[in-house]
């Protein structure tokens, strides 16, 4: 099966439409966001709604504490910042007020990992998902294009606690059913293939594909996995697979260190250990350059996985 | 003055109100010599406010319900006595304060279900802005019902509160009421010496709070006092803060005035001396 960019555009448009129209249909949602209404896409809703948007100002810790209130209140809260402050910055408010508390709140955050580009290392965070998963209790989820985010921005409001969603600033090919299913928790397998097994997340499914293409030249059939949902992990489709494949690249645009791909290595540890690869940045920052730029130096591009690939191929024969 | 303070902070109020408090305080002696940790001292300077805010302000029917959230989570002897004396859950629950398998946790938490918690507190400076959330929440339910939060002095060190604070006179949420356990103390020292509050009344009125403030929050009746002045303050455009003078430590002589007592248990014999001070009231849990 083909996949055809539809057009790129960027994740977090997909974001704020899908807040936008969760906007209309469910008068419990609410939205707060700390200055980055524009970045966030999440205009429309806060004129459409506005006494249902809270604009917390440059306050991020305040934010979340809010959006706890708000939950706790009945609400459905969306928070809306870049990823390194959705994270990082707040991890103690988001340790206590909302995952042991158990809030139903919809961490949504922009701009994650590499591909933000130009404003560098100090808001490239490579390290979010790690720290979101780590937490008992929440829900890890990292979309692959603006289809995708639009449908887990929806989904994410039929569930009840806390979900940590993930998405970028670039305009990345659109390439998944805009009517497609969301289904958190359950992974999606793209192509079919017998030699190996790519495991891929976030902006990074698309170059999986491609790198898929690539391989299939030189007589190498990948199997494509696109796991939107970090935690809880699709262990299922993942483990199907390499019993197929006996092999597995992961791929991330985010630290080997805590990411999906670890996440992936103790499912096959446990299981049926195979080689595995792992796709992502290694213990580093990131800098400012272009998206394309960057994905290439930090070894997370098309070519990067074609390496990868080959390598894990080896070690399995 | 140590020992007379004691006499002189007895509560006017109504007999049943006091033997309430002689209760609470045994509570608080008894749970934390129990499992020799916790915080006797803050717990111990709260008891009015608590009896106050448990017994004679809080409203709950279905649909108008007011909610507390206690910020300083480490008072949580107090917030668990109360809690259990006022019909929230089982009195001999008290027994299992930080004990394994509880759901009466060293700091507060709704994690397992404990009623009457509404959010996990302890990690300091969050509940305001949690309180801000609940009151935003109010508005939006049309529900006229009022968010109650506590705050330790001390804890206004942290950054987030003057977030929380900027946020909730721009945005007019006036439907919270914001009390500050104002005893001078924190664990290093007082506060004056770690690190210096200053003039607290001007810095919330100047961030735009209606600020009110009680210079004696160890009786009963000035308690009642301000929390009815705020509640006459609510719904007018500002947030309400209130500044409670308490002692730390209070009701027990050799705790008060000093901060020794904020996270420690009395031994054996100091639990002997701190029970004779305060007398079996309503029966101990």
């Amino acid at each position: 099966m083909s996949y055809i960019n539809k057009g790129s555009k960027d994740t977090r448009s997909g974001f704020g439409e899908g807040l936008t129209e969760l906007g209309r249909s469910n008068p419990e949602i609410v939205a707060l966001c700390a200055d980055l209404t524009g970045s966030l896409k999440m205009g429309d809703f806060s004129k459409e709604n506005p006494e249902r948007f809270f604009q917390t100002g440059i306050a991020e810790a305040n934010m979340i504490g809010i959006a706890a209130g708000l939950a706790t209140g009945g609400k459905i809260p969306y928070t809306g910042t870049f990823a390194n402050f959705s994270t990082g910055r707040v991890y103690d408010q988001i340790r206590q007020s909302v995952a042991y508390s158990n809030k139903n709140v919809k961490i949504c955050a922009s701009h994650a990992g590499l591909t933000l580009g130009e404003d560098g290392a100090t808001h490239q965070i490579l390290e979010d998902i790690g720290l979101m998963k780590m937490l008992p209790g929440m829900t890890v989820i990292n979309t692959c294009d603006f289809n995708q985010t639009k449908l887990a921005t929806i989904e994410i409001s039929k569930v009840s606690g806390p979900v940590y969603l993930r998405f970028g600033r670039p305009k990345v090919p659109n390439f998944t059913d805009e009517n497609g299913i969301f289904k958190i928790g359950r992974g999606i397998l793209l192509r079919e293939g017998s030699d190996l097994t790519i495991v891929a997340t976030g902006h990074l499914v698309w170059e999986a594909l491609e790198a898929s293409i690539e391989l299939s030249k030189s007589g190498i059939s990948c199997e494509i996995i696109n796991i939107h949902t970090i935690k809880p992990l699709d262990e299922e489709i993942i483990l199907k697979s390499v019993s197929k494949t006996g092999c597995l690249v992961s791929a991330e645009e985010h630290s080997i260190y805590g990411g999906l791909g670890e996440s992936i290595s103790r499912t096959l540890v446990l299981n049926n250990p195979v080689p595995q690869e792992f796709i992502g940045t290694k213990d580093t920052f990131g800098e400012s350059g272009t998206p394309a730029e960057l994905i290439k130096k930090y070894g997370l591009d098309k070519d990067s996985i074609i390496k990868a690939s080959k390598k894990v191929l080896e070690r399995k024969n | 003055m140590k020992v007379n303070s004691i006499t002189l902070l007895l509560p006017k109020m109504n007999e049943d109100l006091n033997k309430f408090v002689y209760q609470v305080r045994r509570d608080i002696l008894r749970m934390v010599h129990g499992v020799n940790s916790g915080h006797p001292g803050g717990s111990l300077g709260c008891v009015e406010f608590f009896t106050i805010l448990y017994k004679k302000i809080l409203r709950s029917e279905s649909n108008f319900k007011d909610m507390f959230i206690l910020s300083n989570g480490h008072i949580s002897p107090v917030y668990y006595s109360v809690l259990a004396r006022t019909g929230h859950f089982e009195l001999s629950e008290l027994n299992t304060f930080r004990k394994i398998n509880s759901r009466l946790q060293g700091h507060p938490t709704n994690h397992d279900g404990l009623p009457g918690v509404n959010v996990s507190t302890g990690s300091l400076g969050q509940g305001i802005s949690v309180g801000i959330g609940i009151a935003l929440s109010k508005k939006l339910n049309n529900d006229d019902s009022l968010v109650y939060v506590l705050t330790g002095d001390g804890e206004l060190q942290e950054g987030q509160n003057w977030e929380a604070f900027m946020f909730a006179s721009a945005k007019k949420v006036d439907n919270i009421i914001v009390t500050i356990d104002y005893n001078g103390q924190q664990i290093d020292g007082s506060t004056k010496n770690v690190l210096d509050i200053g003039s607290l009344d001007k810095k919330l009125k100047s961030f735009g709070w209606e600020v009110l403030e009680v210079n004696n929050g160890n009786s009963l009746d000035e308690v009642y006092e301000i929390l009815n002045s705020a509640k006459n303050k609510t719904k007018k455009g500002k947030p309400i803060a209130i500044i409670m003078n308490t002692v730390m430590g209070n009701g027990v002589d050799f705790m008060m005035y000093t901060h020794n007592w904020h996270g420690i248990a009395p031994n054996d014999e100091q639990l002997e001396i701190a029970l004779s001070q305060n007398p079996e009231t309503l029966g101990d849990y």
